[in-house]
């Protein structure tokens, strides 16, 4: 989680920490680093320091220590004009008195880049985002998406090595999203541009990213590619933020290798993987994916253990069948269950017993 | 289903056309807003659009002249003033009734101050002339009274204007609406007095004269006329009518007495009007005066509009008044340059104001909008004073200087009374009217352009410059329109801190409404002002457009 030093990093955070108050660390000790390249979210609730660290790459905040690398130069005090990185706001900005050819022109023109080569350039980017018809049109003739794309094509028109993207799609319905989400990530990787992209969208972070950095509480929680996020999670931060998630509580019993055996707190005693707990008599936090939750005892190992459950709620969801049972005192214990032929409908108040493999039960601090 | 397959217009449910019936719908809910805003509307009306149009109205009317001297000016406008020479006698005469009834109804003063605009010393003459009149008449009164002591008799008189036969009602009605017409007021109520045709066609100056007498008495003073005794200019009518009259034939009531006092008129002395106006005053016979009350006989006159920029109506057309008479366009110059100054010094004061405003942190910002809005708290006047106490001689800033010995204490710098301390007084209390809207505008700006901006490479300044100053247009707009357009019409800080130099048309304005009273000639400053600030309003409107002004 913690690389601090990498010969091939282009963007790298050493030891960076942030406070706008001088009481209260926003951004505690950020350690990162990304090859050039990679696209990169920070994904996390909403205060957790994810805009925070953007901004200060960006250049529009200072960090309170800790030094901050672009290809290898500290850029602490180049101010943000300087560091040549593109940037797509989270409402756009597209500056409204300017038609879209204008907004597109207005980084080149600040570069002194001449008129024949700053118009192929603008027409360049506005054909990359298929906006080629809509160049002499003010922004707010433009519809949400229209927008969207114009922001990126102008973050892109200047040709910048790195470009940070700060909640860009938040503002549009899901269906435009999802298509954007795609256009976003081919430019991206046809471009090979290094990208930082933010959001609190667990959904974007995950289709859209090479690596996802978890960020909550001032912290990157777990830095890892979106699938490692998903399966393993590392705490149980990250295993609560990503997807949807039961868990269970209890006391470690025995500790040995790559398995434990944790006593639940209403007694059933259960096999599971121990990621960030030490030692016995921790309390700890069990968490299993609600998919991966079986009533099919074939798909089970031998012998495996199950516990009782009782439907509390069914519904039916078109592809899956999502199941709230009360499992151990938990009532709010989800299972997913596939719409196959063969798969039994529930009924409200039917006892049915239920098991996991010990790998996807996963043991996480309390 | 029927009402969407059918030809022709729309039908509501009932049959009737939809547009109707959405109107029907729609007229209460109208009449509601209209109910709602009304005393608004009402009190607008009354109290600004109603004084506006009564102004425009002033600044052009002029009925006095030829509602005092109605006959006068009548017969006037046969005479050529080009001449050189005064008018006939007629004009005299005509003169002669209708001052006459103008100072008893004491009218004759207002014309005479109207003419006074025009050309100096017509007031005092009107004033002078009007005390004369009656001694004429009371000389031949007396020559009469030796003849028959009736003639001082109001029934005796009564009894000979009435004559017999048909009563000339047309006459009186003329006479009562003259009067009327005079005095401004409805005058209701019945005269009580007609004079017979046959009288009137024998002596038409004394019935004209009579039936002056006859309506005032009755309708003003509110007096039975056959008890009152004739005013002087019935004799006066008298002696003229018997100069011509053929009175032998005359068989109505008190003919003798009349027969007897034709007889006898031959030996008083008659003196003609012309003769009688140039004894009382010499500048009666100066066909000067008449050509003005010639030129200003019309009911409405551009001498006033023409006055208030520089300019004349005499007799022989427009001209352009003395060189040490024109004030009025260099003060309209004046206020045109010192509005747009202190617009101008609002902006470079106000923008980083209202820059500090919109950018810092709520509680900051809320001290900062106290001290901004805390002008808005204190007395015009005590501000205005205060800059007095600052700037003057012997003032907290001169001495400030002198004991930093910047300036020496017998050069004291002159701050106040002039151009300069209007413009710091003035920027000083109009500043809030450019912060305000500015700040409004400024609000909406969101600061992530300007972080685009440099993000995109642009410095500090660029970003400012093309992308944050263009945004922020609108509120310079508004709050330079607010700023002009109070500076332009500014009363009362010129008044006590602009002395001689830094005074504004405004103050001339009051002047001529308050202390000249020429209230057409301020109508006529006031209009162009107005005119003025809608003809900017309209540039500003097709240069900048309106929709880009925002005050919030």
């Amino acid at each position: 989680m913690a690389e601090t030093s990498d010969s091939g990093a282009f963007v790298a955070f050493e030891r960076v920490q942030k406070s706008y108050d001088g009481e209260t660390l926003v951004v505690k000790d950020l350690n990162l680093t990304m090859p050039k390249g990679e696209f990169l979210t920070m994904l996390g609730p909403s205060g957790s320091g994810k805009t925070t660290c953007l901004m200060m790459l960006a250049g529009f905040e200072t960090a309170t220590y800790g030094e901050i690398k672009l290809d290898g130069v500290q850029i602490n005090n180049i101010p943000p004009h300087k560091r040549g990185i593109g940037m797509v706001f989270q409402n756009y900005a597209l500056f409204p008195h300017m038609t879209v050819a204008e907004n597109l022109s207005f980084p080149l023109e600040v570069r002194k880049i001449g008129k024949s080569d700053r118009e192929a350039k603008v027409r360049r980017a506005l054909d990359m985002v298929q906006m080629g018809d809509f160049a002499g049109r003010r922004p707010a003739q433009l519809s949400g998406g229209q927008q969207q794309r114009i922001a990126l094509a102008r973050a892109l028109v200047f040709e910048p090595e790195l470009v940070l993207m700060d909640e860009p799609l938040g503002a549009l319905d899901k269906q435009l999203r999802e298509h954007m989400q795609f256009e976003i990530t081919r430019l991206a990787h046809d471009l090979g541009i290094t990208t930082v992209y933010v959001t609190h969208d667990q959904t974007e972070a995950l289709t859209m990213s090479d690596r996802v950095a978890v960020f909550n509480d001032g912290r990157i929680q777990q830095l890892a590619p979106p699938d490692r996020l998903y399966e393993e999670p590392e705490n149980s931060f990250v295993a609560q933020f990503i997807g949807e998630n039961n868990t269970l509580e209890g006391v470690i019993k025995s500790i040995s290798g790559n398995t434990c055996e944790v006593q639940l707190d209403d007694g059933e005693v259960i096999a599971a993987r121990p990621v960030n707990v030490s030692e016995v008599g921790q309390r700890t936090r069990v968490s299993i994916r609600p998919e991966r939750v079986e009533m099919d005892k074939s798909r089970l190992q031998e012998g495996a253990h199950t516990l009782k459950a009782e439907v509390l709620e069914f519904v039916y969801m078109g592809d899956i069948f999502r199941t709230r049972l009360r499992v151990a005192g938990n009532s709010d214990f989800v299972m997913k269950t596939r719409n196959a032929p063969d798969q039994v409908r529930l009924k409200k108040g039917q006892q049915v017993e239920i098991g996991w493999l010990p790998d996807d039960c996963r043991a996480l601090d309390a | 289903m029927s009402d969407t397959t059918q030809n022709g217009p729309m039908l509501a449910a009932d049959g009737t056309p939809l547009k109707r019936s959405l109107a029907r719908a729609l007229r209460r809910q109208k009449l509601r807003a209209l109910l709602l805003v009304a005393p608004l509307l009402i009190f607008v009306l009354v109290t600004f659009i109603a004084p506006i149009a009564d102004m425009l109205f002033r600044s052009v009317e002029n009925q006095i002249v030829s509602d005092t001297l109605p006959s006068t000016t009548e017969v006037l406008a046969d005479w050529e003033h080009s001449t050189g020479e005064s008018p006939p006698e007629p004009v005299y005469e005509a003169l002669y009734y209708d001052l006459f009834l103008a100072a008893e109804a004491k009218e004759h003063t207002k014309l005479g101050t109207r003419l006074n605009y025009e050309y100096t010393g017509v007031s005092s003459l009107f004033r002078s002339t009007g005390r004369g009149l009656d001694d004429l008449g009371d000389d031949y009164l007396d020559a009469l009274e030796e003849v028959d002591d009736r003639w001082g008799d109001g029934d005796f008189w009564y009894t000979l204007m009435s004559g017999s036969g048909e009563a000339d009602e047309d006459l009186m009605r003329a006479h009562v609406k003259r009067l009327r017409q005079l005095t401004g007021d409805a005058l209701p109520g019945k005269v009580g007095f007609a004079p017979s045709t046959e009288i009137v066609a024998l002596l038409p100056k004394t019935t004209a004269a009579y039936a002056d007498f006859a309506a005032y008495t009755a309708l003003v003073d509110g007096d039975v006329v056959a008890e009152e005794d004739p005013w002087e200019s019935v004799y006066v009518g008298l002696m003229t009518d018997l100069q011509g009259a053929d009175v032998a034939s005359y068989s109505g009531p008190e003919a003798e007495a009349l027969q007897a006092a034709a007889e006898a008129a031959a030996d008083i002395e008659y003196i003609p009007l012309k003769t009688f106006f140039g004894d009382e005053d010499e500048d009666w016979l100066n066909a000067d005066i008449w050509a003005t009350v010639q030129t200003y006989s019309t009911k409405y006159t551009s001498g006033y509009f023409l006055n208030a920029v520089d300019l004349q109506l005499t007799p022989d057309g427009i001209e352009a008044r003395p060189e040490n008479q024109r004030i009025y366009i260099m003060l309209f110059k004046r206020t045109m340059f010192m509005s747009l100054a202190i617009t101008f010094s609002c902006i470079a004061l106000g923008y980083p104001v209202a820059w500090l405003l919109a950018n810092l942190p709520a509680s900051k910002a809320n001290l900062l909008m106290i001290l901004v809005l805390l002008p808005f708290w204190t007395s015009l006047l005590v501000r205005t004073s205060a800059w007095k106490v600052m700037l003057q001689q012997q003032g907290v800033i001169n001495d400030v200087l002198v004991w930093l010995g910047l300036v020496a204490d017998g050069n004291r710098l002159v701050m106040i009374n002039n151009q300069f301390g209007t413009i710091v007084a003035m920027t000083h209390i109009l500043l809030p009217f450019m912060i305000l809207p500015l700040y409004s505008v400024m609000q909406g700006i969101p600061p992530s352009y300007l972080r685009a901006a440099k993000s995109l490479g642009a410095t500090n300044w660029t970003a400012f410059w093309r992308v944050y100053f263009p945004q922020s247009v609108p509120g310079i707009g508004a709050g330079s329109i607010l700023v002009f357009i109070l500076a332009i019409g500014y009363y009362i800080t010129p008044e006590i801190v602009g002395g001689t130099t830094g005074t504004f048309i405004s103050n001339r304005i009051a002047y001529h409404i308050s202390s000249s009273l020429n209230w057409g000639l301020g109508a006529a400053l006031g209009a162009i002002l107005l005119a003025v600030v809608l003809l900017l309003y309209w540039a500003y409107d097709r240069i900048v457009g309106i929709d880009n002004v925002k005050l919030g």
